[in-house]
């Protein structure tokens, strides 16, 4: 049995990191992210493989994308802004890749970071206006911003309407040199456990780079524009562009993880990505604990595992999922990982 | 032409009816309320209960929806709300647990309603025709006139009685109202069932037009966002003028605009867009700082 060994171990690293100083790189915390990466990249393949449970790839390579996501979303909150707009990166980002590998023939792995530019400048273009919005009218703004992405893809020609884009090619060879750095997933036997493996990566990277952001000059930048931005532009920060900028790193992020999504499934829709996904996306977040680098990684994985396991209760699992939830909130309002603040004085 | 200014008014009536328990709301409590979709989708479920299953009249219906709906709301405020936001370090939170309580309901109206579309028979038969050039049904008309009756209403009861000048008090400065002897813990549970009241009403009207089905929750809700916005968050005024004009450009835009496709919803984002950028506070609206 795997299942309780993944969300059990977890934790633990998290708490680690999240426990040591903010920006130093100890003995501790090397430790805590050597066993992170062991777990997902040799333990959670072995232990599926020892089970025999093939299934969960599926849901652990979305939980790794769709944590991506949420790492944008966690940026827009570092900045003191509620984003409930991801879900609509994430479709374009999802729909730019599909576009460009259908209709121009790129390979998968060119489309991925252009799905996140191509996401990136339209936030700016988007952010310049709505991110002098605040508190709830920029939560409310984002939340229109999804319904509209969808009602865009609905219209727009190049996106084929409510048909979508379907029988998209599996991501071919990447290469460079001559040198083969990942296989053509097509003559791959199994493509499964693959995107796990490149999902994971990614998810990886996008952490990395979040927390590299955090504990950068950009990153004190933006916790000052989180406390209190007149007093931040007072002192010199250019927070119009500040938050321009964040704005723009996290719809990269979640337009990396819409495209990815898109080669998985092989296919997209308008409502691919909905207003109940970009909720979920800040729902993680918030689940998490909105004042650690990790806490949305714990949050995909707590939502998304908990409602997967509650498909047996069948009808009921809507009801036993919200009112987890709402208990959650009732007791821990900061966060799960608020739990841990005690020790390490939080971040 | 006239045709297309009174189906703007009959819309934006309904829309105004709904912006107004929201922006009531978060102005009481500064709680977006994330499910007020679903209330709207709870009012109008209560309603066919009553009238379609239990063949009780129409007005029954109305009235139990509003009473459902006020008990609901007094409830999330009492035990839920309150809590969250006394524990909380962010007030945001309450975000979360206004989307939670949007999935639940969703989850309650799916296991005791079902997930078809309901509505009940006309309440009135007939249809209105000005020479061709104004037609409507009389039950929508009789449905506009009921919902411009619930905002005069409800600006009345705000404005004149003992309850309303004290959520207005409670919405100007919370500490301020403490100070000068409002039962702030009361008058927020009041206001809270009674936004949430204001939800159940529309469902329940509008159930007898186009019917009412567990899917409408959300865009609804988006929609009266759209509202809030467009008046200014937290101002009585703001939200019947968003209601009003998201009503008109709808109607108008479903007009014009037919011919390109379903692109109205996008012109108005647009719109908005731009309009946000001059004014960000809406057009109503107090400058934050």
């Amino acid at each position: 049995m795997t299942t309780p060994k993944i969300p059990n171990s977890v934790p633990t690293s998290f708490g680690n990191s999240a426990a040591s100083r903010p920006g130093s790189l100890g003995p501790a915390r090397l430790a805590g992210v050597a066993a992170f990466l062991a777990l997902v990249f040799v333990a959670v393949p072995l232990g599926i493989a020892a089970s025999g449970r093939w299934d969960f790839y599926y849901t652990l390579t979305s939980v790794a994308l769709l944590s991506i996501a949420s790492a944008g979303v966690w940026l827009t909150f570092y900045i003191g802004r509620i984003n409930i707009g991801q879900g609509a990166y994430a479709l374009a980002g999802g729909y730019v890749s599909a576009v460009l590998i259908t209709q121009v023939g790129m390979s998968f792995w060119l489309t991925l970071p252009l799905a996140g530019l191509a996401c990136a400048g339209l936030a700016v273009l988007i952010g310049l206006p709505i991110l002098r919005l605040r508190g709830v009218y920029f939560a409310m703004v984002t939340l229109v911003l999804t319904e509209v992405a969808r009602l865009s893809a609905l219209a727009l020609p190049v996106t084929n309407g409510a048909k979508g884009i379907t029988s998209i090619p599996l991501p071919g060879e990447l290469s460079v040199l001559g040198l083969t750095i990942i296989p053509d997933f097509a003559t791959l036997e199994d493509p499964k456990l693959a995107f796990y493996l490149v999902a994971v990566a990614l998810m990886c990277l996008s952490y990395l780079a979040l927390w590299r952001i955090v504990n950068s000059r950009l990153g004190h930048l933006c916790r000052s524009l989180q406390q209190n931005e007149e007093l931040a532009a007072s002192i010199g920060v250019n927070t119009a562009h500040l938050r321009v900028l964040a704005y723009a790193i996290s719809s990269f992020f979640g337009g990396v993880a819409g495209a990815m999504f898109v080669s998985i499934s092989q296919s997209i829709y308008p409502s691919s990505f909905q207003v109940a996904d970009s909720v979920n996306f800040m729902l993680n977040c918030f689940l998490g604990g909105l004042g650690y680098v990790f806490g949305p990684m714990l949050g995909t994985l707590l939502l998304y595992f908990g409602w997967d396991l509650l498909f047996t209760t069948g009808q009921y699992q809507m009801l036993i999922y919200s009112s987890a939830m709402i208990v959650l909130m009732l007791v821990l309002p900061n966060g799960l990982l608020s739990l841990f603040d005690r020790k390490g004085g939080g971040k | 032409m006239e045709q297309i200014l009174a189906n703007g008014l009959y819309l934006g009536a309904q829309y105004a009816l709904i912006a107004l328990g929201l922006t009531l709301i978060f102005s009481l409590m500064n709680v977006l309320n994330f499910a007020h979709g679903q209330m709207y989708v709870m009012g109008g479920f209560v309603t066919y209960t009553v009238v379609a299953q239990f063949g009780l009249p129409f007005i029954v219906g109305l009235l139990a929806s509003a009473v459902v709906l006020a008990v609901i709301g007094a409830v999330c405020e009492r035990f839920l709300f309150r809590t969250v936001i006394k524990r909380s370090k962010r007030e945001e939170s309450t975000m979360l647990l206004a989307a939670g309580i949007a999935f639940f309901l969703d989850a309650v109206i799916l296991l005791v309603f079902g997930e078809k579309q309901r509505g009940v028979p006309k309440i009135v038969d007939g249809v209105f025709n000005w020479d061709m050039r104004l037609i409507m049904p009389y039950d929508r008309i009789l449905i506009g006139a009921l919902a411009i009756a619930m905002v005069v209403g409800f600006i009345l009861f705000m404005q004149y009685s003992r309850t309303g000048r004290a959520m207005r008090a409670l919405a100007q400065d919370r500490m301020a109202a403490q100070l000068m002897g409002v039962d702030v813990d009361r008058y927020s549970m009041i206001g809270f069932a009674l936004g949430a009241m204001l939800a159940g009403i529309v469902g329940g009207l509008l159930v007898t037009i186009t019917g009412i089905n567990l899917g409408m929750g959300g865009p609804t809700s988006v929609k009266a966002f759209l509202m809030i916005m467009i008046g200014g968050a937290g101002v009585i005024s703001g939200a019947i003028a968003g209601g009003f004009i998201l009503g008109m450009m709808e109607s108008i835009g479903l007009t014009l605009l037919a011919a390109y496709g379903d692109v109205t919803y996008l012109a108005i984002f647009a719109t908005l867009l731009v309009f946000l950028a001059i004014r960000p506070q809406g057009l109503m609206g107090k400058p934050w700082g």
